[in-house]
């Protein structure tokens, strides 16, 4: 500071030469000038402190800040676990559908022999690459096996169950018009039943895939809302209990954006490390499925192992829940920080 | 430096705080307001930090015509302002060298300048050995100095002191008179209000006297000019 002790106190008033003195000792202090490239600088480090002194608030009160953390964790892994979970359904369907599979089930009193003639039939047909016979008796026995309901079948009198032919579409049956040909054509030999295209339900899965992503679509918007609200309400009390020192800043000359600032990093940090716990729980989740679900897909004979999302959608994900916690932070600032003025 | 215009202040509720004040402050001069509470010290500062804005007339702060300014311009008057408050307004969550740190943080200085300009300003009220400590633990003089250093940090052309002395005992608050005189012999513009006029007439500047929102008295203090209250309740 230029202070200059030493300057004689002449008069209450100043003449204008000691004004002019004035100018002179504070070299370069005219008052709140820098040049624009220390601005610059200075306005990004600004950033940089603010940013770390944001996370260090929240960290300083770190069940607090746990709390809020979870509530958009859970508010932004349900979504998401949802949407894994039909990736993997996806996933799972497109996979059956190379498969052009069909069910034949037999009237239970058929004799063998004619399941055997038409099973022998089917097989040389150019359209079926496969028919397998599958006896009440076994299919039974892998049901219980399978199921868990062993006991409760042993209750049973009759076995509930047809037997059943299970028929593998030459590759060049692909399209579901042809695999629906072949079923009707296999639908009028006289000891069958009814004939089933896994097709079908797969087009069927289909139609619920999409009503189940308009569902998560739907759900992940209201559980944003509520992320918007959480962070928004946490940002508010932020903000009182700040008031003071908004009050002060605003006295000595901090602008709008300054008194901002704060609370727009501490709204992004709620939302970023809030995605990525979601992140983590979603990882817990589908660690804690993925066996079960290797072993069911086991059991189908199948490759199907539970996909988690990729990187690139995990980043989304939390550049997401960055952008829900600043926008959160930012509905609290502008209709809250106006109202503290100095007074 | 300041100059009023016919300024009339009237609140909301109908109060009239200030009526056709007029008076001009020089570049670099010393005064003090003075009146009793209610009088209008409190809102005639206001209007010069746009706390509040005029009724009527106009203020000019360094020929700047305030009623042409608009909010988002506000911050950058302020800061051209530097001001102390009768409780100081200190932020307990930060150290005495944050705390006066922060003006110059807002008006974007760099890291080395800001501890630069810091330890001079604790130097000159000679609190640089508590740099370090939270102003919580400090005595109400110290606090007050330290308000005062952080109001003259950003080396601003005019101090404005809204009852600096209020909290303080006469000893204290000669000191605190005197750290404004030093600043005065700098350069620097300080009005201050205080109903103190024991310490007002020690003093001998300019004095400005309020009373029900009229500028009833302007020059030297004498006990014959001005008499804003009976001295029993000063305590002359």
């Amino acid at each position: 500071m230029a202070v200059n002790k030493g300057a004689s106190r002449i008069a209450s008033r100043p003449e204008p030469a000691r004004a002019s003195n004035h100018k002179n000792n504070n070299t370069g202090a005219s008052v709140s000038r820098s040049n624009t490239s220390d601005r610059i600088s200075s306005y990004l480090a600004h950033h940089r402190v603010t940013a770390l002194s944001s996370l260090q608030r929240l960290l300083a009160t770190p069940l607090q800040s746990l709390l809020t953390w979870l509530v958009i964790a859970i508010a932004i892994a349900l979504p998401a676990i949802f949407y894994v979970g039909l990736q993997n359904l996806q996933a799972l369907g497109s996979g059956w559908q190379a498969s052009g599979q069909i069910s034949v089930f037999i009237h239970k009193r058929a004799r063998p022999q004619a399941i055997q003639m038409l099973q022998a039939k089917l097989l040389a047909a150019p359209d079926i690459s496969s028919a397998v016979y599958v006896s009440p008796e076994q299919a039974l026995a892998e049901f219980s096996l399978s199921s868990g309901f062993g006991n409760a079948l042993d209750t049973l009198d009759d076995n509930p169950l047809p037997p059943v032919l299970l028929l593998e579409a030459a590759v060049s049956v692909s399209s579901p018009e042809q695999l629906n040909a072949l079923a009707l054509q296999i639908s009028t030999e006289p000891i069958v039943d009814d004939v089933m295209i896994d097709m079908q339900w797969l087009e069927r899965l289909y139609q619920l895939l999409a009503l189940g992503q308009r569902a998560v679509l739907a759900l992940a918007l209201f559980l944003a809302l509520g992320v918007l609200l959480a962070v928004g309400n946490t940002i508010r009390l932020a903000i009182e209990s700040r008031r003071d020192e908004i009050v002060v800043v605003k006295m000595v000359g901090a602008t709008n954006a300054f008194v901002r600032r704060p609370f727009l990093y501490t709204g992004f940090w709620y939302g970023c490390i809030g995605g990525l716990l979601a992140l983590l729980l979603l990882a817990v989740a589908l660690f804690w499925l993925s066996e079960p679900v290797a072993r069911l897909a086991d059991l189908y004979q199948s490759e199907f192992r539970l996909q988690g999302l990729d990187a690139f959608v995990s980043l989304k994900l939390i550049l997401a829940s960055s952008l829900l916690g600043l926008f959160g932070a930012w509905l609290a600032v502008s209709r809250h920080l106006y109202q503290i003025e100095p007074r | 430096m300041i100059r009023f215009d016919s300024v009339s202040k009237r609140y909301p509720s109908g109060f009239d705080a200030l009526s056709q004040v007029n008076f001009e402050l020089a570049a670099g001069e010393m005064a003090f307001l003075t009146g009793h509470s209610g009088a209008g010290k409190s809102t005639l500062l206001k209007l010069i930090t746009l706390i509040e804005r005029p009724t009527s007339g106009q203020v000019f702060i360094n020929g700047q015509n305030l009623n042409r300014i608009n909010s988002g311009q506000i911050p950058y008057l302020r800061r051209n302002i530097g001001v102390v408050f009768q409780n100081h307004q200190l932020l307990f969550d930060r150290s005495v060298f944050d705390n006066v740190a922060l003006p110059l943080q807002i008006a974007g200085y760099q890291r080395a300048e800001v501890g630069r300009r810091v330890r001079a300003a604790l130097d000159k009220v000679g609190l640089l050995n508590k740099e370090k400590q939270n102003p919580i633990a400090l005595s109400g003089g110290e606090q007050q100095r330290v308000g005062i250093a952080r109001a003259v940090v950003n080396k601003p052309p005019l101090l404005l002191a809204d009852e600096p002395t209020g909290n303080l005992d006469p000893q204290l608050s000669a000191e605190i008179m005197q750290l404004f005189q030093e600043f005065q012999d700098v350069g620097v513009g300080v009005l201050i209000a205080s109903h103190d006029l024991g310490l007002i007439k020690r003093i001998n500047k300019r004095v400005l006297g309020l009373s029900e929102g009229k500028l009833v008295h302007d020059g030297l203090l004498t006990a014959a000019s001005y008499a804003p209250r009976p001295a029993t309740e000063t305590g002359l």
